[in-house]
């Protein structure tokens, strides 16, 4: 089949393409779209709390508004966007035509694009979850309507596509690497993408567990979390931070990674000390896993259990300094560029160094009795995942634009973004740190006058719409790119150092038309100093099998999201029951298909492949 | 044996793979014996009336993880070469749920 003949409506292409350059364009639109939700949610928070005795938003709104911000934020925006980033980027990082298992790929991004739309229903359709995104149980369960059901049904359905995603980018990294591309010549935010995999395979089970619970105790007459009937209730806080905890490095890995490309290439320079950076990799994520009851040092652990957490939190710390320090030596003495993306990266270290340190204060347990759900540590966490992940997503937005798009955006809107950007995000949280140190707990829809909170809050909304106008901003950029961004070439920064840049802006279908012989670390940065154009290629050129598309993901998350709603209304009405059956039965009946009608792909000839490449050198 | 080509050729060296497909027949056979021995064990050690639970409790459990290793390096051959990321991704999912458990043993049900 050739190309042409291959050539469907856009709509159609997106919903069934396996492509993981198109699934992280899905990825980012999807993203992008919840994190606007999300912001705007942030908006309404700042603007309740801008003055004392505000009635913007009022007592259960004020917490489903609260609720769904945290919950959007972390699963339906910064996840979906680092998966964008990986899918963008990891498998041509790695020399391979595509992930180990295109149609799960799909199937990921699908499932969690559904369990989104399901949760963000729940405005629609009676009320928004109100338990905070941790959710704990004895607040949950008693938590009237079916806010908390659309929480527990919607993490479930878009937490199986992450693990999904999670085990393909496993076995992508493990399995398609490229000749001669060793484990340790991998690019680093290839290894953050690792380790980040390999995180997201072993927290998402205690989730999966924990919701699983919560929905018999929810829906089915479970008594898991009800102490009244013999349950305990911190078995939930438990699972959900074995997961929660890990969920953190699972963000803010990425991030490092992005950060770690950007420094490199624009300081011009190999990365300092780059195999401490992969052994700090492993061990942040090693002892993520360590540290999770620091989140509950004032639920009565005992002091010898409060003390082990203490500790493990602060190790975390020797691992993370070794990172930033070598950020600053990769600068030191490179010839700097001053590009969007590394004004963002410039900016992420003393932001997020101050979340590092605030960390460390809570990390200590006795110090943590007063800072516990004060504004403290919502300033802290904002310093760690707004200073840490959003900053590295925005930069990662921008450096990986023109690979993604063909067209480079903007660098003086993009530089406008950053500062608005930049400024609000230190406006905004900066001064929560004092408020919190104050008394002001968080999770309040209001407090009153007189208190000494005026100030401080006032700021804090302020700095919000300058991160409100840093986005639009973006936006804007984003559109004017699109209408009337010139096309780029391979290498638009000019000191590409990985595979990425050495093929075409937006790449081929079948990324690479021979698949490279990898020389060491930074590739294509060995080829361009020995004065090459092009990789070494590692294969003759030759037919590219590729894998058909198919709306089977498609319709298989559809199923689940139909099934979640049969569910949820079981004891509302009976036939509902059948609707739940139903879902479940497209589902099953889908995969069933998928399992026994076999697909084989098809291949793209050597001659169109000519003609493709020709078409990029030109 | 000027030809590296026939590396993949199941005819070359024919009496190596016999000798050493008989040497894993022989660990196989041998671990099944000794897992069926041990199968044995655990039903006497529950069976006997003069154990109390104290014992056979942590002995069948003890029984059950060498089950469990004989399992995993004989039959599905994780002995072998190349089965390194397997084994440590094992045993790093093994760690988490050992973590878990013993936090939940210590200080949720304590």
């Amino acid at each position: 089949m050739s190309t042409v003949a291959r050539k469907k409506s856009l709509i159609w292409d997106y919903l069934t393409t396996v492509d993981h350059k198109k699934i992280a364009i899905l990825y980012l639109i999807a993203g992008g779209l919840f994190f606007l939700v999300g912001g705007l949610e942030a908006l309404f928070i700042r603007i309740q709390l801008a003055k004392p005795n505000n009635d913007f938003l009022v007592g259960g709104l004020y917490n489903e508004v609260l609720t769904m911000h945290g919950t959007t934020m972390i699963f339906l925006a910064a996840m979906p966007l680092v998966f964008a980033m990986m899918n963008a980027v990891v498998p041509i990082q790695i020399g391979a035509r595509d992930v180990a298992f295109p149609f799960l790929n799909a199937l990921g991004f699908w499932l969690f694009f559904f369990g989104g739309v399901f949760l963000n229903c729940s405005w629609f359709l009676g009320g928004a979850p109100d338990a905070g995104w941790t959710s704990y149980a004895s607040l949950s369960l008693e938590s009237p309507g079916h806010g908390i059901d659309f929480y527990v049904l919607g993490l479930q359905i878009s937490g199986i596509g992450t693990l999904i995603g999670g085990i393909n980018f496993l076995v992508t990294i493990i399995n398609m690497r490229a000749p001669g591309m060793t484990y340790m010549r991998m690019p680093m935010f290839t290894w953050a993408t690792f380790v980040t995999s390999a995180l997201i395979l072993f927290a998402f089970p205690p989730l999966t567990v924990g919701l699983v619970l919560m929905m018999m105790d929810r829906l089915f007459g479970g008594n898991f979390f009800n102490a009244a009937a013999g349950g305990n209730t911190i078995i939930w806080e438990h699972l959900f931070w074995i997961f929660g905890h890990p969920e953190v490095y699972i963000l803010v890995l990425p991030a490092f990674g992005i950060f770690s490309e950007i420094f490199a290439t624009f300081s011009r320079k190999r990365l300092f000390g780059y195999s401490s950076m992969v052994f700090a990799t492993v061990l942040i994520g090693f002892l993520g896993f360590m540290v999770w009851a620091h989140h509950m040092f004032t639920t009565g652990l005992g002091p010898i259990a409060n003390a082990i957490f203490a500790v493990a939190t602060m190790a975390i710390a020797v691992p993370t300094g070794i990172k930033i320090f070598n950020w600053l030596f990769t600068m030191w003495g490179g010839s700097i560029k001053f590009t969007t993306p590394m004004m963002y990266a410039v900016a992420f270290i003393p932001s997020f160094v101050m979340g590092g340190v605030t960390g460390v204060m809570n990390a200590a347990a006795a110090a943590d009795y007063q800072y516990h759900d004060s504004y403290f540590v919502v300033a802290h966490f904002h310093y760690v995942i707004v200073g840490g992940v959003v900053f590295a997503l925005l930069a990662g937005a921008h450096y990986w634009w023109p690979k993604m798009f063909g067209k480079m955006l903007n660098e003086t809107l993009g530089k406008i973004t950053f500062w608005l950007f930049f400024i609000g995000f230190h406006l905004t949280f900066f001064i929560q740190h004092f408020l919190g140190l104050m008394g002001m707990p968080r999770r309040i829809f209001t407090y009153l006058p007189g208190q000494g909170l005026e100030t401080g809050n006032f700021i804090s909304t302020v700095g919000a719409f300058f991160m409100a106008a840093a986005t639009i901003i973006l936006l804007i950029n984003v559109v004017i790119t699109s209408v009337k961004g010139e096309k780029v070439s391979a290498d638009p920064w000019g000191d590409g150092r990985t595979l990425e840049w050495a093929v075409a802006s937006p790449p081929p279908e079948y990324n690479f038309a021979q698949t490279p012989l990898v020389r060491g670390l930074d590739a294509l940065w060995i080829e361009k100093m020995e004065g090459k154009k092009g990789l070494t290629p590692a294969e003759p050129l030759g037919d590219i099998h590729m894998p058909n598309s198919s709306i089977l993901p498609f319709v298989i998350s559809l199923g689940l999201f139909i099934a979640a709603f049969g569910f949820m209304y079981h004891a509302k009405y009976s036939w509902s029951l059948f609707v739940g059956i139903g879902g479940l039965l497209i589902t099953f009946i889908c995969m069933f298909l998928r399992s026994v009608v076999d697909d084989h792909g098809f291949h793209i000839h050597k001659e169109e492949v000519l003609e493709t490449e020709k078409g990029v050198k030109a | 044996m000027a030809n590296p080509t026939n590396a993949g050729n199941p005819k070359v060296d024919l009496a190596y793979r016999r000798k050493k497909n008989a040497a894993e027949m022989k660990h196989q056979v041998i671990s099944f014996a000794l897992m069926i021995a041990l199968t044995l064990v655990a039903f006497f050690a529950v069976g006997y009336d003069e154990f109390s639970h104290w014992f056979s409790v942590p002995f069948i459990l003890l029984l059950a993880a060498v089950q469990v290793a004989f399992q995993l390096y004989y039959f599905m051959h994780m002995s072998h070469k190349g089965h390194e990321i397997p084994a440590l991704f094992l045993y790093g999912g093994v760690l988490v749920a050992f973590v878990t458990i013993w936090a939940f043993m210590t200080i949720v049900w304590w």
